[in-house]
């Protein structure tokens, strides 16, 4: 059986330190203090500093991956995904543990990496190609494949920054899905693009897996594209596997997870204008999917024209607002101290297809400048209901996340 | 798939190809340098063609920055302050001998040293040995050199100065010059990812070097004032030795080359091109942590 294997990850762990410690983001001055230091005082410093700031992204993850498997990964964000990719591709190097890997390793964590915005759609493929791994011979083989894919033969020779963003991720996918690896590794990169664009590339990667005979480890948060293409999952909790097998109990498992939260400590900060987002709950009242946010922020020197902004976009990463305070009047003049705030979205059963989607917020000031970026906050579901009367309640994943009211005037 | 567990482990170590572990020196990777030479050759032409988009002068400011430099220093150094040439050469071509490798060296350094950083995004998110793009910088340099060889031709018709046999040794003293340029080119750019600072270090370091170095003078000025045991410190420059030879290949007749003091310049030269790629490659796999 371990002649089939492809992947073997053995207790592969890594570990980050957030913030910065002296000389280790830092300036060459704390280099040279701490070489200092070290001349004068024989003791090193304590441990025990950094390894509060530590932080384990991934932490034990043992599988196997057999050859021609298409394994879904999923999790929340900040799950370890992107970093369990990331050891997979070589880019980052495991704290602990151990990978083996059997054949030619083609990893996708961005579509158009290398993209350079000066240079022609055609010389952007040889490029990227190059980076991906590929040699010219193969890419040109491959070239008018790649150009019937992407739809952009008219504007082979125009400099990509002229490009629709639409047809860069195109050109960018197109490369990408002519790379002929034994192992292929793609993160999210299905999200962007419009949907027919998507469910080309869905199908690419389908022949890929299937009809190759092609090991596929595949991240993403769409999923109906996971059931779509993978028989097995795994789903990471806090850099843990927490469940592993066939994709169904995977996506089970993960959408019992409570989506719903409360957070607490600084959850995201401006220094420069001392404000600070320190606490946030979620939480949902009733069967027409009202939703009840609360967020506390502390401002250490007084902000005029306060105000705060909320972003609903569905698990894909489809933006479907972006409120800003001057439109919904979410705005509390000039403030300093502590500000609480809190909000209902009511009815939301009405307006969208049940399905899970993300919120988050900013905070604005004085002519509505952003001066706290958009924040995650957390996930919330809107409940199942028929708000057409017809026995088939909206559903994100099949009639789209947002259910536009309709009336029937007249049948002739 | 399946949970691995630590029965299934002893599987062995031969049934795949290629082990991923913490610390684990790879020993793929110049095999890897190998199967990626061509992205070597792509980045280079990337930044080649991308460099002069947008200019009136296009790649004219290849030529016209080492040829005003020579213009100067000749007319400061060789007029006004009357120093001597190397032998019966003229002035101008003495100070272009040296100017050839010093430019290319300090470009090289200056854009090795912006490489990773200004490739960031690519570091983080796909894997090839990543010496490849100081590398590729270094590569872009040498065409900005194999330009400026026209105004040495140019200046050896106007002054018309016929060099001799040994100049067929040139290309010897090409490669020592990117040899030495890679050396500290590969620690800068490391120290770089790391400390920023090098960022200021650097155009520093490279106007220091300029007049440390032998460019504007010739090396026997330096021996007949500090005398021959400083001059032996003043060697340790990696510089001088590619500038004497260089002089010696293109000036012919007096210009010396196989003495101590440039000996020793070599010596340090491979010495830097050891530490640097050593520590290059003892810090390439914490890049993508660090950018």
């Amino acid at each position: 059986m371990s002649a089939r294997t492809a992947i073997r990850v053995e207790n592969l762990s890594k570990r980050y330190f957030l913030g910065s410690g002296p000389s280790r983001h830092g300036g060459l001055r704390h280099l040279i203090e701490d070489s200092v230091r070290s001349v004068f005082h024989r003791q090193p410093k304590p441990a025990a500093s950094s390894e509060k700031n530590e932080f384990w992204a991934v932490r034990d993850v043992s599988f196997d991956v057999q050859q021609g498997e298409v394994v879904g990964i999923i999790g929340r964000n900040g799950a370890g995904k992107s970093t369990l990719l990331k050891m997979l591709s070589r880019i980052t190097e495991p704290t602990e543990g151990r990978i083996g890997i059997k054949g030619r390793v083609a990893s996708l964590l961005e579509v158009g990496t290398g993209f350079h915005p000066e240079l022609t759609g055609r010389e952007n493929i040889f490029l990227n190609g190059a980076i991906l791994g590929m040699n010219q011979a193969e890419i040109r083989s491959k070239f008018d494949e790649i150009v019937e894919f992407a739809e952009i033969s008219r504007f082979l020779d125009t400099p990509v920054k002229r490009y629709s963003s639409g047809m860069y991720v195109r050109l960018a996918f197109a490369v990408a899905a002519h790379l002929e690896p034994e192992i292929l590794i793609v993160d999210e990169v299905l999200a962007v693009g419009d949907a027919q664009f998507q469910r080309k590339c869905l199908g690419k990667m389908q022949d890929v897996s299937m009809q190759q005979g092609r090991t596929v480890l595949f991240v993403s948060h769409a999923m109906h594209s996971v059931r779509a293409l993978c028989k097995t999952g795994i789903l990471l909790n806090q850099g843990r596997v927490e469940t592993l097998g066939p994709v169904a109990d995977v996506i089970a498992a993960y959408s019992h997870q409570s989506p719903l939260g409360i957070a607490r400590g600084v959850i995201a900060s401006n220094r420069a204008l001392g404000l600070s987002l320190v606490s946030t709950s979620l939480h949902q009242e009733d069967v027409e999917g009202t939703l009840v946010v609360s967020a506390t922020f502390q401002l250490d020197q007084p902000l005029s024209n306060a105000g705060l902004g909320i972003h609903v976009e569905t698990l894909e990463g489809f933006e479907l607002c972006d409120l800003r305070p001057e439109t919904t009047g979410l705005n509390f003049g000039d403030r300093i101290g502590e500000l609480s705030v809190e909000f209902a979205l009511p009815g939301l059963a009405h307006r969208l297809g049940a399905g899970t989607y993300r919120l988050a917020l900013s905070f604005h000031e004085t002519n509505w400048r952003r001066c706290l970026e958009r924040t995650p906050i957390g996930e919330f579901v809107v409940p199942v209901l028929d708000v057409y009367a017809s026995g088939y309640p909206p559903k994100c994943e099949k009639d789209g996340p947002v259910a536009l009211p309709v009336k029937l005037i007249g049948v002739r | 798939m399946e949970q691995s567990t630590a029965e299934s482990r002893p599987a062995g170590e031969r049934d795949f190809d290629l082990w991923i572990e913490a610390g684990r020196a790879e020993k793929n990777y110049w095999s890897d340098l190998w199967r990626y030479r061509e992205l070597l050759v792509i980045l280079a032409w990337r930044d080649i063609a991308v460099r002069y988009k947008q200019t009136v002068a296009g790649a004219a400011w290849a030529l016209l920055q080492p040829f005003i430099s020579m213009l100067i220093m000749t007319l400061v150094f060789g007029r006004l302050a009357g120093l001597p040439s190397v032998g019966s050469a003229p002035y101008a071509i003495m100070v272009f001998a040296a100017l050839l490798p010093w430019q290319f060296f300090a470009n090289a350094l200056t854009n090795a040293s912006q490489s990773l950083v200004g490739n960031a995004n690519m570091i983080s998110k796909v894997y090839f040995p990543r010496v490849i793009v100081p590398t590729a910088s270094v590569a872009v340099s040498l065409v900005d050199f194999v330009l400026s060889f026209a105004i040495l031709a140019g200046l050896m018709a106007w002054y018309q100065f016929l060099p001799s046999w040994r100049l067929l040794t040139l290309p010897v003293f090409v490669l020592l010059a990117i040899f030495a340029s890679l050396g500290p080119g590969l620690l800068i750019t490391a120290l770089t990812v790391r400390y920023r600072d090098f960022r200021f270090i650097v155009p520093f370091l490279v106007q220091f070097g300029m007049f440390a170095s032998p460019v504007a003078y010739s090396t026997d000025i330096v021996r007949a004032k500090i005398g021959e045991t400083w001059f032996l410190v003043y060697s340790l420059n990696p510089l001088v030795g590619v500038i004497e030879g260089f002089r010696w290949a293109i000036l012919g007749g007096d210009a010396k080359f196989f003495t101590t003091g440039s000996l020793l310049s070599l010596l340090v030269a491979a010495i830097f091109f050891v530490v640097g790629l050593s520590y290059f490659r003892r810090t390439e796999r914490s890049f993508a942590d660090i950018i």
